[in-house]
């Protein structure tokens, strides 16, 4: 080795590098392309893009910024997990002890509901772009559809997320929140025409949402599970019908001006 | 410290700050390029991106979102080392605070429980929401402004969209924050919050402005009368007028189409029309049923 051409050549040029990368990247056309769709994690994108889809001005990148978003906060969440039990005997001492006993837990706990606000202000700031460039128009309707559900999704996330410190600023933002429940029409024993379905406080959607009559630790080991299980899921299920219907319904929309 | 100040730099209301930052932001880059892409479809030129081609994604377009990625990690990092998450006293079920906010996101919602009743501020209008956002693509079917920003050529949609994100949505979401103090009560923020601070708002309904009681029978029927009138009325009056002026557009349009979008369009007015009937008028209910009051 005399060289760094020759260390280069050394890294590149063995059983291990070839076994990961399968092939040389000479930045040929067909190189390029294979950059793409040999990667599982970037054969989401097309090959080519329009040169729009590069530039800022028109996306602003908030979507994928979002879903950046929601990535941080998987990994910050699963972390957190690692020190958290969701029953009101320990949750609140759970995340004293991230202040005070766990290395970097402050700035992991930080990361998180910062990262959830920040979430939540983009995704709302995509749906405005998207809204702007009229990019909800055929053939794009019913990706725009399955946005609204996965903005819905987002704002509960954030939500079931309040609770699980168990402090009284989780505990009465949720308070408030399922109180609405009651209010169901029909559903709720405070709303409207509940009375014709024999609804009380004890069989109403407010019930079925706590778990029980009030914010107790069945209301904190529901909204723990949704939060860390549920929605995630379902969210990201619904993710990839967006990505995917992003690809199949021709990429980022382009100007299809009437003449 | 100036209340104002302490607000703003509560560490939850940090994001709202950083949330009015962008949005205005994003809202001038918006509105900029629409009126820019207004002035070339007027001069018969090409939208901005229209005559454009294709580049490869690796590495123009990866190498972009690694930078963006990069950029978002530092400055949540940044976030979180500058500002620590709150944390309250311990759950306590007996200790009501008061004001009890719901999370910043939610506080459009709330806010709307000064004008409706919970099943109306909580439930039906959330729903209408959601629902209406998904009904967007199939009721605008105005095929021009597809895939570039533009202003002049779908006013009606930018208009109604914008007023109900930034003043239904946002506005309200600011005011919550902001302005809403101990029983909900308006605070500026120069204003010190006063626990003791009682308003005596009289409170009335809308007969008995007439001096009928709204709990008596022709109360109930008074209130019907205006609240279907407003509804029915709200669809009737803009179809007739929309035939007559713009005839081709609606047999384009359709029924069921002029239907749907007239029902949350007008839901979407009732809102601030209850806001005037209760900040100027002080009328609290408009129909009193046994059921429910609107």
């Amino acid at each position: 080795m005399k060289n760094p051409t020759d260390i280069k050549e050394k890294v590149r040029k063995n059983l291990i590098w070839k076994s990961v990368f399968r092939r040389d990247y000479r930045n040929t056309v067909r190189d390029r392309a294979q950059a793409i769709f040999g990667n599982i994690f970037l054969h989401l994108h097309p090959v080519q893009v329009r040169e729009g889809a590069v530039k800022l001005r028109f996306t602003w990148g908030m979507g994928g910024i979002t879903f950046f978003a929601f990535i941080i906060l998987v990994i910050t969440g699963v972390v957190l997990m690692f020190y958290y039990h969701p029953s009101i005997d320990q949750a609140y001492s759970d995340i004293k002890d991230l202040e005070f006993q766990v290395p970097f837990g402050v700035i992991l706990r930080n990361l998180h509901r910062w990262g959830a606000h920040f979430m939540v202000i983009v995704v709302m700031i995509h749906m405005f772009r998207v809204f702007m460039t009229g990019s909800y128009k055929a053939p794009r309707q019913f990706n725009w559809g399955i946005g609204v559900i996965l903005l819905v999704l987002t704002f509960l996330l954030s939500f079931t997320g309040y609770l699980t410190p168990w402090d009284q600023l989780g505990f009465w933002a949720i308070t408030v929140g399922t109180n609405m429940g009651a209010a169901t029409p029909l559903l709720g024993y405070q709303g409207p025409f509940s009375e014709f379905l024999h609804i009380t406080p004890f069989n109403d959607v407010r019930f079925a949402l706590l778990g029980g009559s009030r914010v107790a630790d069945n209301a904190l080991l529901r909204a723990y599970i949704w939060h860390c299980v549920a929605i995630p899921l379902v969210s990201v299920i619904l993710m990839f019908v967006h990505f995917w219907r992003v690809r199949k319904d021709g990429g980022i929309s382009k100007p299809q001006t009437q003449k | 410290m100036n209340p104002f100040i302490e607000i703003i730099t509560q560490p939850d209301n940090i994001a709202i700050v950083i949330m009015i930052i962008m949005v205005t932001f994003f809202t001038l880059w918006a509105f900029q390029q629409a009126f820019e892409n207004d002035r070339l479809i007027a001069a018969g030129k090409p939208v901005d991106g229209e005559n454009e081609g294709l580049v490869d994604t690796f590495k123009p377009l990866v190498r972009i979102e690694l930078i963006i990625a990069l950029a978002v990690m530092v400055f949540l990092t940044f976030w979180s080392i500058v500002v620590d998450a709150p944390l309250e006293e311990i759950a306590n079920p007996t200790l009501t605070p008061n004001p009890a906010k719901a999370p910043w996101y939610f506080l459009g919602l709330q806010e709307l429980l000064v004008y409706f009743d919970p099943w109306l501020a909580g439930v039906v209008l959330p729903t209408l929401i959601i629902v209406g956002l998904i009904a967007i693509p199939y009721i605008d079917i105005n095929p021009k402004g597809n895939g570039y920003y533009c202003f002049n050529d779908r006013k009606f949609a930018v208009i109604t969209f914008s007023f109900g994100f930034f003043i239904l949505w946002l506005l309200l979401i600011v005011i919550g924050v902001f302005f809403r103090g101990p029983g909900w009560l308006w605070y500026w923020p120069w204003q010190e919050w006063d626990h003791a601070r009682v308003v005596f708002e009289p409170t009335r309904d809308l007969s008995n402005v007439f001096g009928i009681d709204s709990r008596s029978l022709p109360g109930f029927i008074i209130g019907a009368i205006v609240v279907n009138g407003y509804l029915i009325g709200g669809m009737i009056l803009p179809y007739r007028y929309l035939k007559d002026k713009m005839p081709e557009f609606m047999k384009q349009f359709g029924l069921i189409r002029y239907l749907v979008t007239a029902s949350l369009f007008i839901t979407m007015m009732a809102i601030p029309v209850k806001m005037v009937l209760w900040l100027v008028f002080h009328i609290k209910y408009i129909w009193i049923t046994p059921w429910f009051n609107v």
